[in-house]
């Protein structure tokens, strides 16, 4: 006999029995002891037919094969380039997937990606023994300039981007600055308005903080018409800017 | 009814308080605090490692263990690195390895720091407690929690949770264990003192049920980070 011990969307902990007899198969951050399926980690529950599966609230990013990620050249060695995308094991950029220009034999590296350069890549290949390869073929791969890389948790990618990117337009849009994010968490921003572009920044960082609170699109979109809004008026009036600054500081609390 | 020093129950915890996410750069942090014990743990990782240590069939697991140099009065124990605090960053190791699944990690290596910021007998415990509750938080696969208190007999009664009084008395017994609840599996269990052998089954009776109690605040603590 076979019971189903949790809801859809539920939280639950590592550890947690899920559901009890055969009749469920584990996916995903879950795994089988003896008859039990057995949670692996903090996410939140998701049932498919029979598969239990969890999505993590939390954890490291796990690479893989087609993501497009942002990383940063770590080092530069005769075969290509060492890229630190955020992970335990360092990915590599080969020549050959590097570039479509003909490199030639002895070429010095580092006029094409310098230790220290953000670049945009795809992950070309995830090997068993967790050699990841990276390439750079592809619309809009390239070295990341003028800007600046942020960092939210991995698992909350999918949260900053939203229902068919919804959120992620919603913060270009009013604060008038090109955001980037890799499936890492690694976010690239640039504006031409250092004070727009704090304010996306912060707004990510509070998408990264409440990603489970509901409405979150909403209160972004009134924090970001809040925080614009007083930007204009503050050669007017500096006064009101303080008190408007005061409720803020509140909400934020809340 | 006779009761302990400082009143409670035989099978009475300290009052317990945990934390989860009290390191904003960490992967995965937690407090826990168990009477004046308090316990700070954070997750770095998985990491890369390359070193001697690593291995390549499945990711390490690296403890540490430390009490601040100003968290105790140092009458009994000295702060800081010593014999003892390699010891217990072993076992602490050893306590949490069967909790943890690091197969997906092979090379690298999970590090887990646990600083005792104010002491009071039980640290080992109250350390385990957190870096499990930490390791959760991290997102590192995990097959259970792992809950540790410690328990103990002092002037003849069984008691579960000793403080500093019962701990370092001449005649007292102090009996560490720590448990994945849902299997009930030890994973530590250390003995300090002279016991006669019924005793020990009497104190994996009264270490288990305080797990228990235990388990059920690091429960409350993860959901009420993650919870809506």
């Amino acid at each position: 006999m076979s019971e189903l011990l949790v809801q859809e969307k539920e939280v639950v902990i590592p550890g947690q029995i899920l559901a009890k007899g055969m009749d469920f198969l584990p996916a995903h951050g879950t795994f089988r002891e003896e008859d039990n399926i057995i949670s692996s980690m903090v996410g939140l529950v998701n049932l498919n037919g029979r598969l239990i599966k969890i999505i993590p609230l939390t954890g490291p990013y796990i690479p893989r094969r087609d993501d497009v990620v942002i990383g940063k050249v770590v080092d530069i060695g005769p075969w290509g380039w060492r890229v630190d995308i955020r992970w335990a094991y360092q990915a590599m950029l080969s020549l050959k997937d590097a570039t479509q220009e003909f490199i030639e034999r002895g070429t010095d590296l580092t006029q094409f990606y310098n230790i220290g350069d953000i670049l945009m890549v795809r992950i070309v290949n995830v090997s068993g023994s967790k050699v990841i390869d990276l390439g750079m073929k592809g619309p809009g791969l390239r070295k990341l300039t003028e800007g600046r890389m942020i960092q939210i948790t991995p698992s909350k990618v999918p949260r900053l981007i939203g229902k068919q990117g919804s959120m992620i337009t919603m913060i270009k849009e009013k604060t008038e600055t090109r955001i980037l994010v890799g499936q890492n968490g690694n976010v690239w921003i640039s504006g031409l308005d250092p004070i727009k572009e704090k304010v996306a920044v912060d707004a990510i960082d509070i998408i990264d903080k409440e990603s489970q609170s509901e409405g979150l699109t909403d209160s972004i979109e009134k924090y970001l018409n809040d925080k614009l809004g007083i930007k204009k008026e503050k050669k007017v009036e500096e006064k009101k800017e303080e008190v408007k600054e005061e409720k803020e500081s509140k909400k934020k609390e809340k | 009814m006779v009761k302990r020093i400082d009143g409670r129950k035989f099978d009475e915890l300290r009052k317990m308080e945990a934390k989860v996410g009290v390191i904003p750069n960490a992967a995965g942090s937690a407090m826990f605090k168990i009477g004046k014990t308090t316990a700070i743990a954070a997750v770095y990782g998985p990491r890369d490692f390359q070193a001697y240590l690593q291995n390549p069939e499945v990711g390490v697991l690296r403890c540490n263990y430390n009490m601040i140099s100003f968290s105790s009065g140092g009458e009994r124990v000295r702060p800081g690195p010593s014999r003892r605090s390699r010891e217990i960053s072993l076992v602490t190791e050893k306590a949490l390895l069967p909790a943890v699944d690091l197969s997906a990690f092979p090379n690298a290596v999970v590090d887990v720091y646990v600083e005792l910021i104010n002491t009071d007998a039980g640290t080992r415990c109250a350390g385990i407690s957190a870096a499990a509750m930490a390791l959760a938080d991290a997102g590192i696969p995990m097959r259970d929690l792992v809950s540790a208190v410690s328990a103990g007999k002092f002037k003849g009664d069984f008691i579960a949770d000793l403080n500093y009084e019962e701990d370092s008395a001449e005649e007292g017994v102090d009996f560490p264990i720590a448990m994945m609840p849902r299997t009930g599996a030890i994973t530590l269990m250390q003995m300090d003192g002279i016991v006669e052998k019924d005793d020990i089954k009497e104190f994996m009776k009264i270490g288990k049920k305080a797990c228990e109690k235990v388990y059920e605040v690091q429960k409350k603590a993860l959901r009420e980070k993650y919870g809506k």
